[in-house]
């Protein structure tokens, strides 16, 4: 995004509250404004409303963000001034010699101290509550009849979602009075209607282009900061670039997860589970955005795979001063699954039963589908113990589990853990629909237009394939175009998984429509009846059905039709909606732990994750890679802190432990395809399974090592330190 | 402003650069070698990696005028016409970039290891790639492509 | 980020230098630049003037000197890793460098530099300390030769005066070893501990234990007295002030300081 070349662009620096909660008493640019052509603007000079809250049910509507902060940081990071200026370095300059007068206020870092409404953030608003969802009521009967209820917490962690290349946005005002915004975005479509909706725009009047965009894992949809570029390049009347830095990047990108998850869960002796209660308190940060809503996915998988006939959910969102949360890469469904995971475990654990024979116990059978869980969600197909026994198979659980025994026995210092975990989660999330578009150009090849953005995940090899495969072309004939709103007429974006079962199954859709034209054309060419008419796919060829010696290539059908002007018949756009999938799978992980440091050492991740049919198993295969990653990456490493006052204490990538391939094994990826019905390529999401199946995998390892020393869990990230804490905690 | 004369991709370079210059903002801005990416700000992703006189240096942790003499080697002096260096072409083959931005980094970075190590075990490879960060690929294909590229002699 | 604006002088000889640091009370050496420039890029540190001795190429060796091993200030890790002499005299030397920062830091950084820098969780200053090094400085009033125990004054802070220009490194030929506990791989040491044979006498030095490098004397005391190695590292966090930071508390440094402490001792 940074190499757009964009003649005379401005270069815009924020300037961000270094205190976590404080009323600003002044700002004084002076200074700033001493230096060569820079420009500063706080929230007096602007004229907008409130980056409103998304328009989900249930959450606060009064909590949302000014564009400018207003009279009061919420959070270290809140933006309270712009400056302008001709190149970077200036505007670092500039921006340290903006001096702002704080009055600071008590910080609420911590999500239960917000709960208690004793500092308030909006104080208009009087609650620090920003959503709520299930139900407060308890049935006192839940757990009547069951032998055993066991109980734990979980916390989710509070996670930086890291895309190597950080923010960047640039925008220029047309001659025409047009603007057009480049974003490092996920979401140029809706990009486009958020930036008309805030600044008052016709959306004809706004036109959002995605470049190659370097990772986003849910992270970077509209925020402030694009906002206000384009509201400077309207005002400005000048083309204005921002780009953030790492550590800027680190504390104003959304954050992921922060979740406490409170379980029981409740069951016979022979491992039968019946009742499970889940409460989850989330951490949505100093502003009520996509974060507050997101228990709602968590509530809707609580049932995870398992047939539990009584599910109780509960959960409050409330803000702190701490970086706003958003969705990253799972965004709900990580903390559904991890919490079910270590609750099964746990229950095992007081059963003295096999965490696996426990989860064979309680599998929604692999005949039961359409199944509707006590949670309300309707999964759509798998095979829950299918994949779990491929995955036990495939690492060798019965070896590992002897080992495991030997090394108890000698009293080694390093123990053995192997970590079961079994996920279902849900993709296209809010049954949203996708927008593709195929044209046959004037040499025979296509384009694919699509609705769907790509920032990493390969869309332009995979849609190509899907097209190239319904019309018999070479998948270089076929180009895929994303990310220009002028060029591509709608769509939603990519994020939730949902891009292939939808945008994938849009495009072939637009590709059969393509070859319904292209018949009638070759059928007016050749005086047959478009029926008569059939496709060779091997060669690209469209013929007579019987005889393939009267017939024509796709090249010579477009070059004769750009001849006739008729090209533009072949050419179609399809929109196609369809209900959530649920993909699945079942993970193991090996580790080994130093019961002296505590410091735990993944050995292997043997990895089942079932996403229905893959349309190219290399580019799904390195999804599952990456996910099992950041997966791993939650369950060992990484954590995003504060200190009492709210100053983050991980706001670089030297504090903030994302790690490298030396911290990270090589993954044992299995397939299995259990097709869904839901759309033509009987395909499911794959991008946040590796994510969701990793971390309660790995979890659950590292308390299975320490469960001969009285450890029932360990904290996340399970590293060195809380390791320690554990075994210490266990012997006391 | 100091006048700094050096090589880069082979070309001979002058230039005046400011003394805060960072080589890797002089590369990109002033030389337009847009190949070379800034990932972050602490020495930590490595995305900026390109080879000063044949080593893997973190250009974001330079000044330009320290590479005042030196022969800098980027992404962009890599490949031989269309034909892709070995690295290059092994990420490509082993599908071993999904965003890409990390990738020119991690290319350098992979150049200098092999000509230290020509056949590095996979532990090798690991702990030799420790100063460059990806999000997306989970290291594992990136790791094959290094092997792959010593198979191939790179 | 950006560093602040500052003026840049090449030295062409340490003599220069020393007169260039001279010229201005805020000046700073610049010699790799991998523990000055990442806090100027954070504005940590603002230099008005920096006097570049990087390419002081007769700085950059290692060499006998009678009984000890004569190091240039310039010499990277890299070589530090590789070279042949230290391997034979001093392996604990290499073994450290080769677990600082990742190849692209080790290509650039300098024993001096990180030495000089004086980061309390530097794994180098600490083998330094152990091994009872000497410092060589080069000044206005010329060269003096200054004890690793005088050398770390701070956090951040050493002996050398503003015009000071450290030229060489020397330590004894000791076998010793370096264990280093780190959340993950390029991390700085949460917990670090050198453990050497010098002169007959084990000494033990601790990194990220306190506001500078620090030696274990309890637990070399205890040695002394013939405790065992797991009894004398009973004593490894004795008179330590371990921080708390985003990377581990301070009971759980002080915890690992005494695990390390027992493993390095049994390795030795």
């Amino acid at each position: 995004m940074e190499n757009l070349a964009l003649e005379g662009a401005l270069t815009v620096t924020f300037v961000r509250s270094l205190f976590a909660h404080a009323n600003i008493v002044d700002v004084d640019a002076t200074a700033a404004e001493a230096l060569p052509n820079v420009q500063v603007l706080t929230a007096a000079d602007m004229d907008l409303g409130v980056f409103g809250p998304p328009p989900f049910p249930g959450v606060n509507p009064g909590m949302g963000r000014p564009l400018l902060a207003v009279d009061r940081v919420r959070f270290v990071g809140d933006i309270i001034a712009i400056v302008i200026s001709d190149d970077r370095a200036t505007g670092a300059d500039a921006a340290e010699l903006v001096s702002v007068d704080y009055d600071p206020l008590p910080a609420v870092v911590s999500p239960y101290e917000a709960a208690k409404d004793e500092v308030l953030l909006f104080p208009e608003v009087g609650t620090n509550v920003a959503a709520r969802f299930g139900s407060p009521e308890h049935d006192e009967k839940l757990f009547g009849g069951c032998d055993v209820a066991v109980s734990g917490t979980l916390v989710s962690q509070r996670m930086a979602p890291c895309p190597l290349e950080p923010r960047s946005a640039a925008a220029e005002l047309g001659p025409d009075g047009r603007i057009t915004a480049w974003l490092s975005t996920q979401t140029p479509h809706q990009d486009r209607m958020v930036l008309a909706g805030t600044l008052g725009l016709d959306p004809a009047q706004v036109r959002v282009v995605g470049p190659d965009v370097g990772g986003g894992f849910g992270a970077k949809m509209l925020n402030v900061e694009e906002v206000l570029v384009v509201w400077l390049a309207r005002r400005l009347g000048r083309p204005v670039r921002w780009t953030e830095t790492r550590s800027e990047s680190m504390v104003a990108l959304p954050h992921g997860r922060a979740a406490r998850l409170e379980f029981t869960l409740g069951g016979m002796r022979d491992g039968k589970v019946l009742a499970y209660r889940l409460e989850v308190l989330q951490d949505c940060g100093a502003y009520a955005v996509l974060g507050a809503f997101l228990p709602n996915l968590t509530g809707l998988m609580a049932s995870g795979v398992y047939a539990i006939p009584r599910i109780e959910f509960e959960s409050r969102s409330v803000v702190t001063n701490t970086t706003p949360i958003s969705a990253f890469r799972g965004a709900g469904r990580p903390e559904a699954s991890q919490v079910i995971e270590r609750a099964i475990d746990t229950f095992a654990a007081e059963l003295g039963m096999d965490p696996a024979e426990v989860r064979r116990r309680n599998f929604i059978p692999a005949d039961a589908f359409p199944h509707t869980t006590a949670s309300h969600a309707v999964y759509d197909s798998g095979d829950y113990e299918g994949a779990l026994e491929l995955a036990l198979r495939s690492v060798g659980y019965d070896e590992l589990r002897d080992e495991q025994r030997h090394r108890r026995e000698q009293a080694a210092t390093t123990q053995l853990g192997i970590g079961i975990s079994c996920y279902v989660e849900i993709t296209n999330g809010i049954a949203e629909s996708e927008f593709g578009e195929v044209e046959i150009t004037p040499d025979g090849g296509a384009i694919v237009r699509t609705g769907s953005f790509s920032h990493g995940q390969g869309h332009e090899t995979t849609f190509a394939m899907i097209a190239a495969e319904r019309l018999g072309l070479p998948v270089e004939k076929v180009t895929v175009h994303k990310g220009d709103t002028d060029e591509i007429a709608k769509g939603t974006g990519t994020y939730g998984s949902k891009s292939t079962q939808i945008g994938g199954a849009a495009a072939r859709l637009a590709a059969d429509d393509v070859l319904e034209l292209a018949k009638q054309l070759v059928a007016d060419y050749l005086e047959a009846s478009p029926a008569d008419i059939v496709l060779d796919p091997a060669v690209g060829r469209l013929h007579v059905a019987g005889d393939p010696s009267i017939g024509i290539s796709w090249a010579d059908l477009a070059s004769r039709a750009s001849a006739d002007e008729r090209l533009a018949e072949l050419k179609a756009e399809h929109e196609f909606q369809a209900a959530p999938t649920f993909p699945f799978g079942a993970h193991v992980a090996v580790v080994e732990v130093d019961t002296e440091t505590g410091r735990v050492e993944l050995r292997r991740l043997v990895a089942v994750d079932d996403a229905g049919t893959l349309i190219n198993p290399l580019i799904a295969e390195g999804q599952v890679h990456g996910g099992i990653a950041t997966g791993v990456a939650q369950a060992l490493y990484e954590n995003f802190v504060y200190d009492d006052d709210g100053n983050p204490l991980t706001g670089t990538f030297v504090g903030y432990a994302f790690p490298s391939s030396a911290d990270l094994p090589s993954w044992e990826a299995v397939e299995m395809e259990t097709p869904t019905p839901l759309n033509a390529l009987g395909a499911k999401g794959i991008g946040e399974s590796g994510t969701i199946g990793a971390t309660p995998a790995v979890h659950n390892a590292v308390v299975d090592a320490l469960t001969p020393f009285g450890v029932r869990n360990v904290d996340l990230p399970a590293n060195g330190e809380n390791v320690w804490r554990a075994l210490r905690e266990a012997k006391a | 402003m100091t006048r700094i004369a050096l090589t880069v991709n082979g070309s001979r370079c002058e230039a005046d650069v400011e003394p805060r210059q960072l080589l890797v903002y002089f590369l990109r801005d002033q030389l337009g070698l847009k190949g070379t990416n800034v990932g972050c700000d602490t020495t930590s992703c490595g995305a900026c990696t390109v080879l000063v006189d044949g080593e893997s240096v973190k250009s974001c942790t330079v000044f330009a005028v320290q590479a005042d003499g030196c022969e800098v080697t980027t992404v962009e002096g890599l490949a031989q016409g269309d034909e892709l260096h070995p690295v290059q072409q092994a990420f490509h083959e082993q599908h071993a970039l999904q965003c890409g931005y990390c990738t020119p980094g991690f290319v350098m970075a992979t150049i200098s290891l092999l000509k230290e190590n020509p056949n590095p075990s996979e532990v090798e490879i690991r702990d030799g790639l420790e100063g460059n960060l990806c999000r997306c690929t989970g290291y594992h294909n990136i790791v094959k492509a290094v092997q792959a590229a010593a198979r191939a002699g790179a | 980020m950006i560093p602040a604006a500052f003026e840049y002088e090449r030295a062409g000889s340490v003599d220069e230098a020393v007169a260039l640091l001279g010229r201005d009370e805020d000046a700073k050496l610049l010699a790799g630049g991998h523990s000055l420039i990442p806090t100027m890029r954070l504005r940590f540190s603002r230099p008005s003037l920096l006097v570049d001795i990087g390419r002081l190429d007769d700085l950059r060796y290692v060499r006998e000197n009678r009984d000890r091993i004569a190091i240039g200030a310039l010499t990277r890790h890299a070589e530090l890793i590789r070279d042949p002499m230290l391997r034979e005299h001093c392996a604990l030397i290499g073994e450290a460098a080769a677990l600082i920062g990742d190849p692209q830091v080790r290509h650039r950084g300098t024993i001096g530099g990180s030495v000089a820098h004086g980061d309390p969780a530097s794994d180098l200053g600490t083998i330094l300390l152990t091994l009872d090094a000497e410092l060589v400085a080069r000044g206005p009033r010329g060269e003096r030769t200054i004890p690793a125990a005088a050398f770390f004054s701070g956090p951040f802070e050493n002996a050398l005066e503003h015009q000071e220009v450290l030229t060489e490194i020397r330590v004894p030929k000791a076998a010793g070893t370096y264990l280093k506990y780190v959340r993950r791989a390029h991390d700085w040491a949460t917990v670090g501990v050198a453990a050497a044979r010098v002169d007959g006498r084990v000494q033990v030095g601790l990194t990220s234990m306190g506001p500078t490098p620090l030696r274990a004397r309890s637990v070399e005391d205890a040695l002394a007295d013939g405790a065992s190695p797991a009894d004398a590292a009973a004593h490894a966090a004795d008179d330590t002030m371990p921080p708390t930071d985003a990377t581990a508390s301070s009971e759980y440094r002080a915890h690992l300081a005494q695990v390390l402490v027992r493993r390095a001792l049994e390795r030795l």
